[in-house]
């Protein structure tokens, strides 16, 4: 749901970090979340948007070497994708590229 | 509780996709329960709409609600204030739930956002399995709890038949043979002489075999 809020918003793309799987602090919590995630990617694949816009990670506290790395790849991955359908169907695109923002 | 299945997204995006101003109704019952259509459906099925309409380039207006049961009028008269404002309606409630609304809102498009399953248990989040159907007469208490017409694939009254299999069904290995079951709670209640009694004709007319059916409850209505 928020997910697809974050799309709905306007963002080119979203990148979900949770915890090691087996090491999640709300036991399955993170596991739940690959579920929503991989729902939330199939509608975005159906209603035209892409799940190649959204991306789940497992990473722990201790990987943030890690995580600028991720956060790169996938910004250099949406930056090719362009602006999303839907910022592009809004006229909100400003540029060709899409934008990163935190 | 009624168990049901959220609908495949483009068969949704299918019937509403010409229609510019769309009510998404889930409902807090049963379909809440199993995670099929209740409010949190409903918004997820909402803003999905949303996506694909703005990326086609559509103006159009998705709204969730949720109503507390969309099988009673006191609860679908939530929607009289709003319901004329949108050419349509998606109900996320069981099959009972979309026919009342329509029943009584009759002027309105509604159209079912879930396929409604069976009468069922939770076994855990996200596994379900059938328990009754419904039949208008239970014979519970003479198979030991255990219902050979939701269970046993043939419904047989006097099993098991030839093609139960190390206590599975021949209709497949993952599904427990029903009369094995009821042998097997028999036994643990020490009632296994219940065999000796084969169980009489069953009376079908309480089920669907009388067509739809009604309750009348004179103790209750004035």
């Amino acid at each position: 749901m928020h997910l697809l809020l974050a799309f709905e918003q306007g963002a080119d793309g979203v990148v979900v970090v949770g915890c090691m799987e087996g090491d999640c602090h709300y036991m399955a919590g993170n596991l739940y979340a690959k579920k929503r995630v991989q729902r939330a990617k199939e509608i975005l694949d159906k209603v035209g948007v892409g799940g190649e816009r959204l991306a789940m990670y497992n990473l722990s506290s201790g990987m943030g070497g890690r995580f600028a790395e991720i956060v790169r790849e996938m910004t250099s991955k949406i930056m090719e994708l362009g602006p999303s359908p839907i910022r592009i169907a809004t006229g909100t695109a400003a540029r060709p590229g899409a934008e990163v923002t935190t | 509780m009624i168990k049901a299945v959220p609908k495949p997204l483009e068969e949704v995006i299918g019937r509403v996709q010409d229609f510019n101003k769309v009510l998404i109704a889930g409902c807090d019952g049963c379909v809440t329960v199993c995670e099929a259509g209740g409010l949190k459906e409903a918004k997820i099925l909402a803003a999905a709409l949303r996506l694909y309409y703005t990326q086609a380039g559509r103006q159009a207006q998705v709204d969730e609600t949720s109503l507390t049961r969309q099988c009673e009028k006191e609860y679908l008269a939530n929607l009289s204030d709003k319901i004329d404002s949108y050419d349509a309606v998606v109900s996320l409630a069981c099959g009972v739930g979309v026919q009342y609304l329509a029943e009584m809102y009759d002027n309105k498009l509604v159209f079912p956002g879930v396929d409604t399953c069976f009468l069922g248990v939770n076994e855990e989040r996200g596994l379900y399995s059938e328990r009754c159907q419904a039949c208008g007469k239970c014979i519970l208490a003479e198979t030991g709890g255990v219902c050979p017409i939701a269970r046993c694939s043939k419904r047989m009254l006097n099993g098991p038949c030839g093609g139960s299999e190390g206590g599975k069904c021949e209709i497949n290995p993952e599904v427990p043979c029903g009369w094995q079951l009821i042998y097997e709670r028999l036994k643990t209640l020490g009632q296994l002489e219940r065999f000796e009694q084969p169980v009489e004709p069953k009376d079908w007319k309480p089920s669907r075999d009388g067509g739809p059916r009604k309750i009348v409850r004179e103790d209750l209505r004035i």
